[in-house]
């Protein structure tokens, strides 16, 4: 009975349990609310896992489907399905999430109850839209996260946060609206808004493109791709660590894993006409944000930059339409799911303690932070590729995918050898080594074992993924090779 | 027990050692930090020893171990390859890192940071083994990668040091820019060859060593590709010119670790891949000519860096650039096996080297500078002598271990037809001299002459005051010593046999029938004592003689007949300019290129141009129609009124 409900499960509980801490929040102490939102978050990433117990990794369809008609005269359903490709992004989400929930009242003076609430319903949303199958359910997912994570900006954000978060919305609504439009139109064409009826339609050259564009501009700018790049830069500096994680770890996820859901299989005659463009901007990303990375003075701008560089391998895997790019890119963003999330943890472990975010006001933390400063060494390594930690796998699998295309590409892409370790290591020497630079550094106590906990757990799952990748390529491999399959087929 | 889980525990021991160490260190008592790493890395080097026998006898182990990932039609996997070449090298791994795991108990013994350190060179050992063992292009790269990491951790272990974290970054970097090339070579093998595993790919090389590949509308051997772009990454981690800059700069670093690290083991981690490579390296003549050079050029001008420096584990490092330019010069010349033997006797005494200097720092109350030194045979006996021994070793004397590999690495340059052979013998034989006068000069300075740190110093010198002399290291130093110094005199007189006469290493090394050198060096070889004989009368000893007598005279007699021109001390001092160019040309002009980028594109273009532009553009578009919106009945019916009078008036003119 369970069973059959599992996924709306994994989606309605985060939610129901948001409104509940919501309702309960104004007649309990600050303290009760915490416990009790952690409790809550931790409930919504345990639910998850069956889903990842019971995943059959040999079956390459959807699993553990619901359909139940929802606005029938439409023809729009409430309909449901996991494939491998959304499993692990819904892990991370509902991990992701309680970290961030678990590490809240570190930070988060001021009405703590509504911003664990907003992280609760904002997972929720995030797995709905992971796990929809039909495409008005899915626009309603997508546009609903917006609100959650618009609040978490405008209310817990820094001191230029209208801003940002007007930036940041508009950016993204622009691009929505064109995604909507592309729904109605294969509404049109196949009486139905199931996504599974979109792949199998035959269309023809120009409405693919058209479509492939549509859907471009509204997930371009969720990864975000360069140009379409500089909202995330200003909201990651005014959003509140807890925001930065998400963002990073999950919602520029939710634009690659749309790409692969929507645009790729729906148009692949217009993917096909337009990768070249699409690998040039992924390059540009991984070259040029990386250059921009290396001269940026505010440390979560950096990590900002190196997300968009970083995201730009992933979308370079996806576009290059070989096993080898497709699964690179994958491994890529789950990976940059925990290091991302790791960084921005570590800046708010300094922002905590320093209220600055400024690089020239630190130096010689590992003097007063031992701990906190091996860990930033890992995840900077991790940033960097380093072998034996998740971030190698995807860049290399992507670099190998790369080289079957072309071997300037390849080449291109593996600057970030050069660069990504630039960035990194040169942010790892000016905060980290030294002798410490003010008194106050000096006198700073190393990490909780609250963030001991959150930085463990990021970076154990950092090294496991680096050692022995196929925990997730096994998850993902029938479902990849389904959709390449999909999208090698002309739909003309 | 299988085999395959017995050698498993050859890295595993030393990881093990160096997580235990690292996580529980500082809460155990100091010495679990040292008594731990030293038991497990020992337990290696009996199990490599093993290893070495058993492939010495013609058993050539090849497994996996666990399936990394996969993708499509590629199964990449770990797994281990041991044969006479990577038991050779484990072997030399676990003996000198057990050495200086030893050491490190006298050299590091106040350091706060005590089991940290041990637990950075357990993990280098793991790090280390994993790369020999592979038997893949992916482990390599691993482990590659895995001992630039460390190595990185331990330049910068005195994290205060200003000098040490700018090294670590910069070897790091130079490391990343040879990484660059070795990737593209991994990612075309993976290409072309359809598998990463060194078996797998050797078997295929026939169907593809005529292979040629177009780039920028020419084409190229896909061969040359490859060994160029493998070679690249070697030119990194084996501190070949251009990319040799960090290694010097790495001496930041504790010295052990110069020894361990930065002499015997990793930087000769190059010098291991280029020979495990060989079969595909000796389908291109260019590429070998290219390696040729690169050697030659690393062999002469490096050494003759060696001479200029004051610094005692400086001149150490550039020797060792320079030696290293030997290596290279042996692989250039298909003489794999000779690079291999000039890597394992090099490892042993170069190793002593490092470690005597050491020894000599801390009886110099860590002063490094070789003109405050003088006369520290009268002081540091043990000490003294094994330096002496692994210095004749080093310029190649008679029956010393290095004679026995560099007169065989020049005997072959000489018979080499390749393009440039006549260059690298010109540079390896002028290089002998340059070696015997850097090490004498050294030599000299260190342990003879006068005793230069008693002349009255400024406050705040660190180092011995004037009036103590310097002790004996303890034993734990010491015995290292002893135990390199036997090796690094006897181990060329017994192994050069077997090297040179038996399949030992040429039948996991492939040279090609029409490169002869190697094997006219083997037809003249008539056991090791004839070839010691025969070797006096050659022009390298009395080159090496020559230079023993140059730095006699200069630098203990100090005769000053040469004055050398102020234009080339100026370069010596800049180190031909190559730190010059990357940390004033090339280094700001990426920040350059990124400031631009940032604050003309992202920001002033995309966001203030477009972003705020289309903002902007709305909002003077809405200024615009507000001031229509006068909120006046006859105004909007006016509006109407004119509206209607224009529409009918289209619709009449389009009709009529």
């Amino acid at each position: 009975m369970m069973m059959n409900f599992i996924l709306s499960i994994a989606i309605w509980t985060p939610i129901s349990l948001g409104i509940l801490l919501l309702i309960l929040q104004k007649n309990l102490s600050e303290n009760i609310i915490y416990k009790l939102g952690n409790i809550f978050g931790f409930i919504s990433f345990l639910i998850t896992i069956p889903l990842y117990i019971f995943f059959d990794t040999t079956y390459s369809g959807f699993q553990f489907q619901e359909i139940s008609p929802w606005i029938s005269h439409f023809s729009i359903q409430y309909h449901l399905g996991l494939d491998g490709i959304s499993l692990p992004l819904v892990m991370l989400t509902s991990f992701i999430t309680w970290l961030v929930i678990f590490i809240s009242s570190n930070s988060i003076s001021r009405s703590l109850g509504s911003y664990i609430a907003s992280f609760l319903i904002l997972s929720g949303l995030m797995i709905g839209v992971f796990l929809a199958l039909d495409a008005i359910l899915y626009y309603v997912f997508w546009e609903a996260m917006l609100i959650p994570m618009f609040l978490l900006i405008g209310v817990w954000g820094g001191p230029n946060r209208v801003y940002a978060t007007i930036k940041f919305f508009l950016y993204t609504v622009l691009g929505s609206l064109l995604m909507l439009v592309a729904f109605i139109y294969l509404f049109n064409q196949t009486g139905s808004f199931s996504i599974v009826d979109f792949y199998t339609k035959q269309l023809s050259l120009n409405a693919q493109v058209f479509l492939f564009i549509a859907f471009f501009m509204a997930f371009a700018v969720k990864i975000p791709m360069w140009p379409v790049h500089t909202w995330l830069p200003d909201a990651h500096v005014e959003a509140p660590t807890g925001g930065s994680v998400i963002l990073a770890a999950i919602m520029l996820k939710l634009g690659a894993y749309s790409f692969i859901r929507f645009a790729m299989p729906i148009a692949p005659d217009g993917l096909l006409l337009l990768k070249p463009y699409l690998i040039a901007i992924s390059l540009i990303a991984i070259v040029y944000i990386a250059l921009v990375a290396i001269v940026q003075t505010d440390m979560k701008k950096l990590i900002a930059y190196s997300s968009i560089s970083h995201m730009g391998f992933v979308t370079l895997g996806l576009f290059m339409l070989n096993p080898l790019g497709f699964e690179g890119g994958y491994v890529q963003m789950i990976s940059h799911g925990f290091i991302s999330a790791a960084l921005f943890f570590s800046i708010g472990v300094l922002y905590d303690r320093m209220h600055t975010r400024e690089i020239k006001d630190y130096g010689g933390v590992i003097n007063s932070m031992p701990l906190f400063g091996s860990f930033f060494v890992l995840f900077a390594m991790a940033n960097s590729g380093l072998p034996g930690t998740s971030g190698f796998v995807g860049e290399f699998l992507v670099i190998l995918g790369a080289m079957q295309e072309n071997f300037w590409i390849a080449f291109l892409a593996a600057l970030t050898l050069i660069f990504g370790a630039t960035y990194s290591l040169w942010l790892v020497k000016r905060i980290i080594f030294g002798v410490a630079k003010y008194k106050k550094i000096a006198g700073l106590i190393d990490l909780n074992a609250k963030e001991f906990f959150v930085m463990s757990a990021l970076a154990g799952l950092t090294l496991i993924i680096g050692i022995y990748p196929a925990l997730i390529t096994d998850i993902t491999n029938q479902s990849s090779i389904v959709m390449l399959e999909l999208i090698q087929q002309s739909k003309i | 027990m299988t085999l395959l889980s017995l050698y498993t525990l050859i890295p595993m021991l030393p990881l093990l050692a160096s997580v235990i160490t690292g996580l529980f260190g500082s809460k155990l008592p100091k010495a679990f930090s040292h008594v731990l790493p030293i038991l497990f890395v020992f337990g290696s080097f009996l199990l490599s020893l093993y290893a070495l026998y058993i492939s010495s006898h013609g058993y050539t182990f090849n497994e996996t171990l666990f399936r990394w990932l996969t993708v499509g039609q590629y199964d990449l996997k770990i797994g281990f390859l041991i044969d006479n070449l990577s038991a050779l090298m484990m072997v030399v791994v676990t003996f000198v890192s057990l050495m200086v795991h030893v050491y490190t108990i006298g050299y590091m013994k106040d350091d706060p940071g005590y089991g940290r350190f041990f637990s950075f060179i357990s993990l280098f050992t793991f790090a280390m083994l994993m790369l020999v063992m592979s038997n893949n292009f992916l482990q390599l790269f691993f482990g590659w990668e895995a001992v630039g990491l460390v190595s990185y951790l331990l330049i910068g272990f005195w994290y205060q040091k200003p000098t040490a974290i700018h090294a670590n970054m910069k070897a790091f970097l130079v490391n990343r820019v040879g990484d660059f090339g070795f990737l593209l070579g991994i990612s075309l093998i993976l290409f072309w060859f359809g598998s990463l595993d060194y078996i797998d790919v050797f078997n295929r090389l026939d169907a593809l060593s005529e292979q040629n590949v177009q780039m920028m509308g020419s084409s190229f051997s896909l061969m040359t590709l490859i060994a160029i772009l493998l070679f690249i990454g070697a030119m990194g981690k084996s501190a070949q010119v251009p990319l040799h800059v960090w290694l010097p700069d790495s001496m930041e670093g504790p010295t052990p670790i110069s020894a361990l690290i930065h002499a015997a083991t990793m930087v000769t981690a190059g010098i291991f891949l280029v020979a495990r490579v060989s079969p595909i390296v000796e389908f291109s003549e260019t590429a070998l000519s290219f390696i040729l050079i690169i050697g030659s050029i690393t062999a002469l001008f490096m050494g003759l860096l060696g001479i200029f420096q004051s610094d005692i584990k400086r001149v150490i490092a550039y020797s060792t650039l320079s030696q290293l330019g030997y290596m290279t010069i042996a692989l250039g010349v298909s003489s794999y096996s000779l690079a291999i033997f000039h890597l394992f006797t090099h490892a042993f005494f170069k190793a002593l080297l490092f470690l005597g200097a050491g020894s000599v720092i801390i009886g110099m109350h860590h002063e490094q500078n070789i003109f405050s030194m003088g006369n520290l045979r009268k002081y540091m006996p043990i000490t003294w002598i094994t330096f002496l021994l692994a210095t004749l070793a080093l310029v190649g004397m008679p029956f010393f271990s290095g004679f026995y590999s560099k007169e065989s690495i020049i005997e072959a340059v000489k018979y080499s037809e390749m393009m440039g052979s006549s260059f690298a013998y010109f540079c390896a034989v002028i290089g002998v001299f340059i070696t015997s006068l850097y090490s004498f000069r050294l030599y000299l300075i260190v342990f003879h002459g006068n005793e230069n740190w008693r002349a009255p110093k400024s406050k705040h010198h660190h180092g011995l005051g004037s009036l103590e002399s310097p002790h004996e290291s303890t034993w734990v130093v010491t015995l290292p010593l002893i135990l390199l110094a036997i090796p690094s005199v006897i181990i060329g007189f017994f192994t050069i046999t077997p090297i040179l006469t038996t399949d030992f290493l040429s039948n996991t090394v492939w040279v090609r029938e029409t490169h002869l050198a190697l094997a006219l060096v083997v037809e003249h070889f008539q056991g090791p004592v004839a070839m010691a004989l025969h070797g006096v009368l050659t022009l390298p000893f009395w080159l090496m003689i020559f230079g023993f007598v140059a730095a006699y005279c200069i630098y203990y007699k100090k005769y000053n007949w040469i004055k050398l021109p102020r234009m080339i001390k100026k370069i010596m001092d800049e180190k031909y300019g190559f730190d010059r160019l990357n940390e004033s040309i090339i280094a700001p002009l990426i920040l350059k290129l990124g400031r631009f980028l940032w604050n003309f594109i992202d920001v002033k273009f995309i966001d203030n141009g477009l972003v705020n532009g289309v903002a902007r553009l709305i909002n003077s578009f809405s200024l615009v129609t507000k001031k229509i919106q006068t909120g006046y009945v006859s105004h909007y019916a006016f509006g109407m009124v004119m509206a209607l009078i224009a529409f009918i008036s289209y619709f009449v003119i389009v009709w009529l």
